[in-house]
């Protein structure tokens, strides 16, 4: 059975889940990247929408206005969440954000964050841009236009969006930096294998 | 047809090429994902695949961009020194982004450096950004258009190595790129190795590298030899798509080199996401055009 989160999401929404773990989300996700969290951050703006209990996408979609105004989501896919490991421990604290979703894992400070704050970053496949247009019902808002389309907060109503893979969990478990560190320690005897046959300066 | 009609023509061309290949992969990836799709084992990443492989048959029914970040668009030219609209084709390629940004939809991807304003029509200074090579003799072209997503251009990376360092310096440098960064630029990964003498000259034959087809092979037997090691050493790390583990890691990987000067050995990474979208097309001096990189296109 799908395991669904909707929004407004609860500090016990999310105590049981582990990195791994599938989920979906109903409700309201809203599109946050680069420099909405360097406004916040860094230039102390205030955001224009409340993310209390809220979820934050990591995207940057592509978005078609129709001819009675409105806008309809045409492409939208999770960018690098790494990029927003700069500010995202005191977004998470800021805002009380409750579900990150991107691409990608983040690093040690987001993980804190998120334990410390019961929050969990969750991965949307990359590249599934069409799949996840089709999980959104309606655009309700579009807030700091000035931004341009990329990083405007599109406002998103959204159903069964996902799947969304846990990979940072309450429990400060970060399953991008378990993999890394097993992908190192693949890494140096491969290496060695393949640079006994790569001697070609004698 | 005067000059100004076969302008136009050669503009609405590169115009429905640039957005087509938004929205449908090539035809090697299409089947080099299969293939990898076919063989995984993994829960976590037999799901991603499937996801990857709903959300392709999604854009393709209803015609659109199949990842959102279509890149900036840059175009690698390898133009006939006798092709009729040589000195046109600047002016026909920004044209035809400007064209492919509205019919596409593409997403507006040019952001003017030190003003930090997106234009707005994914056209900007240098941008599209074009790669020329003139080819004595010839009276066609052939394009290659590619989204450079941020995505799978942020891995990107080079560096000169000293000759002590040699080949194995090589690996290292590769595998270190692909493990730290390339593990959030959606693999299965298509990297692309550049051997030569400096940065620019490395990093420009790495992103070449890229647009070769999949399963093409460096003509020199050693690096033919490199690209094979690397691919199943790599692939032995078991990146998966997405970095969530799995069998693969990488579509391939392809190497391009030129001789170097002896005291370096320049090398550059740059790295396709497994939504690998380029095309190959030939426009012949008549106008008339063959895609290359797509089978059964009709745009």
């Amino acid at each position: 059975m799908k395991k669904i989160l909707t929004t407004p999401i609860k500090d016990e929404d999310l105590e049981s889940l582990n990195v791994g773990d599938v989920v979906y989300l109903t409700g309201r996700l809203v599109t946050c990247r680069d420099v909405a969290h360097r406004r916040l951050i860094e230039l102390n703006r205030e955001l224009p929408v409340n993310l209390e209990g809220g979820a934050i996408f990591h995207a940057g979609p592509i978005v078609r206005k129709k001819d009675d105004g409105q806008f309809e989501m045409v492409s939208i896919g999770p960018t690098t969440s790494m990029r927003m490991e700069k500010f995202e421990k005191q977004f998470i604290e800021r805002t009380g954000v409750k579900l990150i979703v991107g691409k990608g894992g983040m690093g040690p400070e987001t993980a804190e964050g998120c334990q410390t704050h019961k929050a969990v970053h969750a991965v949307f496949p990359g590249g599934c841009a069409v799949l996840a247009a089709t999980q959104v019902e309606e655009i309700e808002g579009a807030e700091w236009q000035d931004l341009g389309m990329p990083e405007t907060l599109w406002v998103n109503r959204v159903r069964e969006f996902g799947p969304l893979i846990i990979s940072i969990d309450t429990k400060g478990n970060n399953l991008f930096e378990q993999n890394k560190a097993r992908f190192n320690a693949k890494k140096g005897p491969v290496i060695e294998r393949i640079n006994s046959q790569v001697k070609f300066i004698k | 047809m005067d000059k100004e009609q076969a302008v136009q023509s050669l503009t609405d061309v590169m115009a429905k090429f640039t957005a087509y290949i938004g929205k449908r992969l090539p035809t090697d990836i299409k089947g080099k994902l299969a293939e990898l799709q076919a063989a995984e084992t993994n829960s976590l990443a037999k799901e991603v695949y499937a996801s990857m492989s709903s959300n392709q048959e999604a854009a393709d029914r209803l015609d659109r961009p199949s990842c959102q970040d279509t890149g900036v668009i840059q175009y690698f030219i390898s133009a006939g020194a006798k092709f009729p609209l040589l000195g046109e084709l600047e002016d026909i390629l920004r044209e035809a982004t400007l064209e492919a940004t509205r019919k596409g939809p593409l997403r507006h991807n040019a952001v003017e450096t030190f003003d930090e304003k997106n234009t707005g029509t994914n056209t900007g200074s240098r941008v599209p950004w074009l790669d020329w090579e003139i080819i004595p003799d010839s009276d066609s072209a052939i394009i290659d258009v590619y989204m450079a997503g941020g995505g799978c251009t942020l891995p990107g990376s080079a560096k000169v190595l000293m000759p002590g360092q040699g080949y194995e310096g090589v690996t290292e440098f590769v595998f270190d790129v692909i493990t730290s960064r390339g593990v959030n630029a959606c693999p299965p990964l298509l990297v692309g190795v550049g051997v030569s003498t400096s940065v620019e000259t490395a990093a420009r034959l790495s992103k070449r590298a890229i647009l070769r087809p999949i399963d093409s092979k460096h003509p020199n037997a050693n690096a033919a030899k490199m690209e094979e090691l690397l691919e199943e050493g790599l692939n032995e790390i078991g990146i998966g798509p997405q970095g969530l583990s799995g069998k693969a890691s990488v579509m391939g990987v392809n190497i391009e080199s030129s001789a170097r000067h002896p005291s370096t050995i320049g090398v550059a990474v740059s790295t396709g996401c497994w939504a690998h979208r380029r095309g190959k097309i030939r426009i012949n001096a008549d106008l008339s055009y063959d895609v290359l990189s797509h089978e059964g296109v009709a745009l």
